[in-house]
């Protein structure tokens, strides 16, 4: 078991080579490879415009690369280019074996039923057909998310910001996904309520052996968070490295310029 | 100035030709919503202007017409559009199940069952079934053809989470022959279960909306549910006041300002005929036989 566990690990989840993606003459992103492994936590930083987003939509399949490939490996072992995957099975993909964090939680969530349903949704997607067992698994992930059980049956519209975000993940998460994809998952909240999530990102990351790629202008988010950091600018990534090395030892004066403009406390 | 105002029918040839392509393709698959040209009708959106199109579409000069309005022949809308049709196609109507072989119907499923040589056809004001969880119609036409129906079950699970139990009392959705989920119109559920494996061929139009589907003679519906909260049909609990059956869907009617209520039958027809069968209810006026309201009418009258 021990054997092919380090197996698994060994092969990357997701694989990026030479993504690009045009719009006319303006190049979003430009030339992008990297390998993702499975429990491994990679941060993509730049400032606004860097091409950060449109690659996180390139990586999950939403916007069609204009060069390119990505290629995830499935849950059988076979690894996949993604733009050939059939519609169904890309959105099958996605709501089982992924998950996707949005910055603002009315995106991925449904605001008008109640967190239970919302949580419960992905289950009954893949033909969960038994209310107390769908409530069962609803009511776990809400205590697992550090939302009062007795909250299951309001709206998210009810609920505060960092809850909503906390509710998002919980949603996400239900179907235990190898990989999520996470776009600036604490922009909007206030920074009590961002180190309250970003602890419970990081322990539910190393509890469950998630591969994360999480779109951050927040360096601090990077730091607490990733293992690796990719730097964007101008649609290209500039310097890569483990987060430690990158942020503490930046080599690239953008990436130099990025790490002291952090104001000090 | 004797040539007929109208085509057979009201509606144009061509139009009609449309219309019965529209119902082929639904009837070839089941409880799918195909679009169609849906024209303007003399009648305001919302009054059956889709099931009046299928209607004009489907009725030849040989047909018998039913049209009943929450299960009675005489209100409004029952009335006007079984005029429109003995006007304009000078078909010979009904009020008896039986007898007719196309019934139009709003919101009910007659009583009686239905045979192999009728037509039932369905006046639907919103086809979509995901439409209240899903207001983009890209998306939900994307879901029906992925056969993505998680959403389904999340009103279902809205229900029981705030209720205790499925309160979705009318539009239930049903999945028809293992693939399509589909609204059957604002039936109250109690209807659903006579949807399933029926001799008669049902369609549903949604002028509005501008759908038609279609379920053809027996094929499989299913209500859908979850295990440990099974579909169950709902019904008042009590006899009919005027026919005493146990087992037809009731409208219940206020009676007076103190409280005061009484169970009928919504199946005018199913209702009659049992009275004239000899059943009677707690409230039927007596003698039964006499039809003793028109009489009365008539002597005060007089």
């Amino acid at each position: 078991m021990a054997d092919f566990d380090t197996l698994e690990a060994d092969r990357p989840l997701l694989i990026a080579d030479g993504l690009s993606k045009s719009y006319g003459r303006i190049a979003a992103c430009r030339d992008v490879s990297f390998s993702l492994y499975p429990g491994e936590v990679l941060a993509i930083v730049g400032e606004s415009g860097s091409g950060k987003s449109t690659l996180l939509q390139l990586l999950s399949g939403q916007l069609a690369a204009s060069g390119g490939q990505v290629s995830y490996r499935m849950r059988d072992g076979v690894t996949r280019d993604l733009a050939a995957l059939g519609e169904a099975e890309r959105r099958l993909l996605f709501r089982t074996d992924w998950g996707f964090v949005h910055q603002d939680p009315a995106q991925g969530l449904r605001m008008a039923v109640s967190a239970g349903a919302n949580v419960g949704e992905r289950l009954m997607a893949v033909g969960w057909n038994h209310y107390g067992r769908i409530r069962e698994s609803a009511s776990d992930w809400l205590t697992r998310v550090e939302i009062d059980v007795a909250r299951i049956d309001d709206a998210p519209r009810t609920y505060s910001g960092g809850m909503r975000q906390r509710l998002q993940i919980a949603r996400n998460l239900v179907t235990g996904p190898r990989l999520v994809f996470m776009d600036e998952p604490t922009g909007g909240l206030d920074v009590s309520v961002q180190a309250r999530l970003l602890d419970l990102l990081r322990n539910l990351v190393a509890e469950l052996h998630l591969a994360v790629v999480i779109v951050t202008h927040d360096l601090a988010v990077a730091r607490l968070l990733s293992h690796r950091v990719m730097v964007m600018k101008g649609g290209r990534v500039i310097e890569t490295g483990l987060t430690d090395q990158v942020l503490d030892d930046p080599r690239e004066p953008y990436t130099q310029l990025l790490v002291s403009s952090i104001l000090p406390p | 100035m004797n040539a007929p105002a109208y085509n057979f029918a009201y509606l144009d040839e061509q139009t009609k030709r449309m219309i019965r392509r529209a119902i082929l393709k639904a009837i070839a698959i089941p409880g799918y919503q195909v679009p169609f040209a849906s024209r303007e009708m003399p009648m305001p959106y919302g009054w059956g202007t889709g099931g009046v199109q299928v209607t004009a579409a489907i009725l030849g000069p040989q047909d018998v017409l039913k049209v009943i309005d929450q299960g009675s022949d005489d209100t409004t809308n029952a009335i006007s559009i079984r005029k429109f049709f003995a006007k304009t196609a000078g078909v010979a109507t009904t009020t008896s199940t039986e007898e007719a072989t196309v019934i139009q119907t709003r919101h009910r499923i007659p009583e009686a069952s239905l045979h192999a040589n009728q037509v039932l056809v369905y006046q639907v004001p919103i086809p979509e079934p995901l439409r209240f969880l899903e207001p983009r119609e890209t998306e939900t036409r994307r879901m029906h053809a992925l056969a993505e129906y998680g959403l389904m079950h999340v009103k279902l699970y809205e229900d029981i989470a705030r209720f205790g139990h499925i309160a979705t009392a009318y539009a239930y959705p049903v999945k028809v022959n293992a693939r399509y989920v589909m609204d059957p119109s604002p039936t109250p559920k109690f209807d659903n279960p006579k949807m399933d494996n029926c001799p008669a061929l049902q369609l549903f139009g949604a002028g509005r909306e501008k759908r038609i589907y279609a379920i053809p003679p027996h094929t499989k519906v299913v209500s859908l549910d979850f295990e440990d909260h099974p579909f169950e049909p709902y019904r008042f609990n009590a006899p009919c006041a005027l026919c005493g059956a146990e087992n037809s869907y009731l409208d219940e009617i206020v009676t007076d300002d103190k409280g005061s209520r009484m169970f009928v039958c919504s199946d005018t027809d199913y209702c009659e005929g049992r009275q004239a069968a000899g059943h009677h209810g707690a409230l039927s006026a007596a003698p039964y036989k006499d039809k003793a309201q028109g009489k009365a009418r008539e002597k005060a009258n007089g």
